[in-house]
């Protein structure tokens, strides 16, 4: 399976018989898309078509309507903004620590390594409901809350990160390493030019975990900012859904601002977002 | 002070690998281990955030036990763990073996089974909303359609956590098929092979040689699935918002309002705890009970 092209592996697909699946697959697959086709749709109806019974699936005529009212009804760019600078940071953030830190946990020996990647894989186990309230009254105190940065400093770094780079590194032969010492180069330098180029697959894996969860949060930004200013799409989002009820050409629009971008990506890199899912699964 | 070169090299490279880690350790500790600890000193006390902390001792557990309030919101987890859990752990082995196979558009099947995963709670919970409007909504349309009576869906107390648990499934439900796909591609070929020639037919090849081997990733799903059944939050907050009549407020709901919209950080913290404990026994509990049935999972 391996050792084929995709286009050979298509080219033979294409001359197995009818198979019995397809007619589980198909139903099956059309009902999973369809949420996302009314959403789409939705978006581009006429917002009186959306409140008449029954529902035309599909308008009798596109308009922007939707997007239009969306951008001048709601700060929606300003919270695309903002989710951009949390997951742009939390990536960036994640990729550096986390690389880093997993290369020590995998290779460096110093006093403490085994109590320190105990502790740390250890935090997995705790919900993040334990630690919303004294996170909340940290930030507080230190006059974190209300800000941009009280949804980024949770998403500097994590315990799942750590240990997805270590389990690659640890992965790695050793051999590679050894020759650049032998060259005189120091760890950090090893690090950079020789182990990290080969670190490409672990740090997609890590930055679409990244971007999945930072993107997508919504139960810390809603506790941790209460500035408008600083609010996410997700958190601008449920805000708007409050106010707006009944106005599901703007949500729909809304919904099509927040998940477009990663239904796009998603399609574009679905190999390494099932690698993701699949490692993400295998913490435990 | 002197110290023998090893020794030196030693600390040297220690202090190479400690600058290595530093950065991500703390910033994971400080924000866990530590506000885990104070969470803990909290659920002992009674304290809003302005006046003075006043330490209650296990005043805040006991008083848990007789809140009728959170006794609803235990039952009403428990209701959308026993829907969830089995929905979405069944739901990810059919779809594996379903996908496990080359056929034509094969990759399709896939894209349109994985892709809701990245929805987001916020978006999930719109669409919901919209999807089962008791009025203009497409699931309503299609039960008059086929001549069925039209429900109220979330706006029915008895239906609403229904509602969330089938949305919840649709973007989960590429997670728990990953899972199982990656199991199946494990599954030795040669086992099937042996088991073909022994002239079993599919159904027993998949019951007696696939089912066997995939026992440890059930273990876990089920694990895994439950401990975040029993956090479920954010599609109920973009949902129903707890409603409708408290119906889907939840256990982390419970929590939510008690410490951020009533500011009972202490009541708030206990109530945090005991989520933590029973996500420990949920899973020392099954981790046993495989372990006993000869399933080496963990």
């Amino acid at each position: 399976m391996a050792t084929t092209t995709p286009s050979t592996a298509r080219r033979r697909r294409r001359g197995l018989p009818f198979s019995g699946w397809h007619l589980f697959l198909l139903p099956v697959a059309l009902l999973f898309l369809l949420p996302f086709a009314q959403m789409f749709l939705a978006s581009v109806s006429p917002a009186k078509e959306l409140v008449t019974f029954p529902p035309p699936f599909i308008p009798s005529r596109f308009t922007l309507d939707g997007f239009v009212g969306l951008f001048t009804d709601s700060d929606v760019l300003k919270w695309l903004l903002n989710s951009m600078i949390v997951a742009g940071t939390a990536i960036a953030s994640h990729l550096v620590f986390c690389s880093l830190a997993g290369y020590g946990f995998a290779r460096l020996h110093f006093r403490g390594r085994n109590v320190g990647i105990f502790a740390i894989i250890g935090t997995i186990m705790i919900p993040v409901q334990l630690l919303m309230i004294p996170t909340y009254i940290l930030f507080a105190r230190i006059g974190l809350l209300g800000g941009l940065g009280a949804a980024i400093v949770p998403w500097l770094s994590s315990a799942f990160g750590i240990f997805l780079m270590r389990q690659f590194f640890l992965s790695l032969p050793r051999e590679l390493e050894e020759s650049g010492m032998i060259d005189g180069a120091n760890r950090l330098q090893v690090f950079l030019r020789i182990v990290l180029p080969l670190a490409k697959p672990a740090m997609a894996t890590l930055a679409i975990f990244t971007l999945l969860g930072s993107w997508n949060d919504l139960v810390w930004p809603l506790i941790a900012i209460n500035n408008p200013d600083a609010f996410t799409l997700q958190l601008g989002l449920a805000n708007f859904q409050g106010t707006r009820r009944t106005q599901w050409e703007l949500l729909m629009a809304g919904n099509v601002v927040a998940t477009l971008p990663l239904i796009v990506f998603f399609l574009v890199a679905q190999k390494q977002f099932v690698a993701t899912m699949t490692f993400s699964g295998l913490r435990g | 002070m002197t110290m023998t070169s090893r020794g030196r090299r030693r600390a040297r490279s220690s202090l190479t690998g400690w600058l290595f880690v530093a950065p991500a350790t703390i910033i994971v500790l400080g924000l866990s281990i530590f506000p885990a600890g104070w969470a803990l000193l909290l659920s002992f006390q009674k304290w809003d955030g302005f006046s003075e902390a006043k330490f209650v001792g296990p005043d805040n557990y006991a008083r848990l036990t007789t809140d009728g309030d959170f006794f609803e919101a235990v039952l009403h987890t428990g209701l959308y763990t026993a829907l969830f859990v089995p929905m979405s752990v069944l739901a990810g082995l059919f779809l594996a073996v379903a996908l496990n196979r080359r056929i034509r558009f094969i990759g399709f099947y896939r894209t349109a089974i994985f892709v809701p995963f990245v929805a987001s709670a916020a978006a999930t919970g719109i669409l919901s909303t919209y999807l089962f409007n008791p009025q203009f909504g497409l699931v309503n349309n299609v039960l008059r359609v086929i001549g069925l009576p039209q429900q109220q869906w979330l706006e029915d107390p008895g239906q609403a956590m229904l509602v969330i648990a089938i949305m919840s499934l649709w973007g989960e439900a590429a997670f728990t098929t990953v899972i199982y796909l990656a199991a199946l591609q494990d599954v030795p070929g040669e086992l099937l092979e042996a088991a073909r020639l022994d002239g079993a037919n599919r159904w027993q090849s998949f019951w007696n040689v696939v089912w066997p081997q995939l026992g440890p990733v059930t273990v876990f799903t089920t694990i895994w699935q439950t401990i975040g059944s029993i956090q479920l939050f954010d599609l109920v907050y973009t949902s129903t918002r707890g409603g409708p009549l408290d119906a889907t407020k939840t256990i982390v709901y419970f929590m939510y309002e008690e410490a951020f919209k009533a500011l009972r950080f202490g009541y708030g913290s206990a109530v945090a705890y005991v989520l933590f404990a029973v996500t420990l026994l949920i899973t020392l509990g099954v981790v046993l009970y495989a372990r006993r049935r000869g399933m080496q999972a963990f």
